[in-house]
């Protein structure tokens, strides 16, 4: 299947700015940072936790410790596709037992990730609470799950996709609407 | 990036470099759940695995067993003794039934080499070799790979030196062609009498002084003397081997702060590895089980992971 630009929805400075604004919403929400620590969900999640991470830092002073998911063995559909996926490392470094975890991805679609990311968040013990934070949530939800920080709500058709391009993997800050060449 | 389109894991022979790298940079993944507090990831579950061990094993059943068990598949383990292979049933026809009850993987240790081969053209199920033989042990390969890997930080260009029983070692055959195949050099060294013939032809260096073989060498993997094959008197006692061939202090005393002793296990202390040597600074015996353990899991989620389900 081939996919073509449809739309251009976000350039450098509004991905920077975006996370600004979620850092300073967590910040606002959460009021003490001691308990919290932010966990990125690879690859794209993890990048975004990244930056958020510092940015929370930046704004409050505060160390924030960060984390990254790797979500490949706890997903269902393993064998439902084509080929598995490349295992990554999850790199979770502190104890979230009784700590407020911010999951952060860069796309919430059908909400199946985020199922997976639960599930395996709570292996690793047992946080006071699950907080989500997603650059774009482009709809399609087949799992009961929303995000309590949105950076954009983009509305999308089954056959466009989300392209979120960032510094650190693709050299751009950009986010990009594709549809399917005709 | 390279796929692993294979249905079972007979040896390192048939492996592309860039397949054993597969493994290896997934193994490296693995590892990590062994450190957590749940060490259970629910990738292979509804996955049945059955180990057919017709030799004596703990490490590798258990390692297996444990792997899978991490994984969240299913076991169910059948040995010789107890199964119906000593009412004369042939392996083929107890695979067969095994197969029958839906399993997706049988890992099978067998004394034949070739018998896993057999077995993987008998069953659709996935086949692992667990050491045929003196022919493959190929997770064994890989578990040592991964732990020279870890331990030196690549493969390539390092001196590799492989002691004793050559000729009745299925790790060091399948540790033989992975070293090659990523670029190591190999010495061997043991009695004349336990060294296969031709074996240059793998592309190893033969060496009957041992002092010379583990000179500059940067890992000595030293084998087992294996006691229950040597009844045809390959030499003339163990006290003698242990002095000619024997791992210990004396030998090493040249040897470079990054040298890595490596023994498949079990040791049989004061005969081909000294205590002090098996326990000392440069030792990674115990790092190789715990290595195995995370290579078995890579291997079983390839063999497993990809879409093979009849739905």
């Amino acid at each position: 299947m081939k996919l073509k630009q449809k739309a251009r929805i976000m350039n450098k400075a509004a991905v920077q700015r975006t996370i600004t604004r979620i850092a300073h919403e967590i910040l606002e929400k959460n009021k003490n940072t001691k308990d919290l620590c932010i966990i990125g969900i690879r690859k794209g999640g993890a990048v975004i936790a990244r930056r958020l991470a510092g940015r929370m830092e930046e704004i409050s002073r505060k160390p924030i410790p960060l984390g990254i998911l790797d979500i490949t063995l706890y997903r269902d559909d393993l064998t439902a596709i084509a080929e598995q996926p490349i295992v990554h490392k999850t790199e979770i470094n502190f104890d979230i037992t009784a700590k407020t975890v911010i999951l952060v991805d860069d796309v919430l679609f059908t909400g199946r990730t985020i199922r997976c990311a639960l599930d395996e968040l709570i292996d690793f013990g047992r946080p006071s609470s699950i907080q989500l934070a997603i650059l774009i949530d482009r709809g399609h939800r087949e799992l009961p799950i929303r995000a309590d920080y949105v950076g954009k709500n983009v509305p999308t058709a089954g056959s466009e996709t989300i392209e979120v391009r960032l510094e650190e993997s693709e050299g751009i800050d950009e986010v990009l609407v594709m549809e399917q060449e005709k | 990036m390279v796929k692993w389109n294979r249905k079972d894991l007979l040896g390192l022979e048939g492996l592309s470099p860039a397949e054993i790298k597969l493994v290896l940079d997934t193994a490296e993944s693995f590892k990590e759940i062994s450190t957590r507090q749940i060490k259970k990831v629910p990738a292979l579950r509804g996955r049945t695995i059955a180990t057919l061990f017709f030799e004596p094993s703990t490490r590798t059943r258990a390692s297996f067993e444990l792997a899978a068990k991490r994984l969240s598949a299913d076991t169910v383990s059948i040995s010789s003794s107890t199964s119906s292979v000593v009412k004369g049933e042939t392996l083929k026809d107890t695979a067969r039934n095994i197969e029958a009850m839906k399993i997706d993987i049988i890992i099978i240790r067998h004394k034949c080499a070739g018998a896993a081969e057999m077995l993987a053209r008998a069953v659709s199920s996935g086949v692992i070799n667990a050491g045929d033989g003196s022919h493959e042990h190929p997770t064994q390969g890989l578990l040592d790979l991964f732990t020279i890997r870890e331990k030196k930080k690549k493969i390539k260009g390092l001196k590799v030196a492989i002691i004793g029983d050559i000729l009745h070692s299925r790790v060091a055959r399948s540790n033989i062609w992975g070293l090659k195949k990523l670029g190591a050099e190999i010495v061997i060294c043991g009695p004349a009498t336990l060294m296969p013939p031709e074996i240059e032809k793998m592309g190893v260096r033969v060496v009957y002084d041992l002092r010379k073989a583990v000179k500059q060498a940067d890992v000595i993997n030293v084998l087992r003397i294996q006691k229950e094959r040597q009844d045809a008197g390959f030499f003339p006692s163990l006290r003698e081997y242990s002095r000619e061939f024997g791992i210990n202090k004396e030998v090493l005393k040249d040897a470079g702060k990054d040298l890595l002793i490596m023994h498949p296990g079990p040791i049989n202390r004061g005969v081909e590895i000294s205590p002090d040597v098996a326990d000392g600074q440069y030792s990674v015996i115990l790092d190789q089980v715990t290595n195995g353990l995370a290579v078995r899991m890579a291997v079983l989620y390839l063999l497993l992971g990809e879409t093979k389900v009849k739905l």
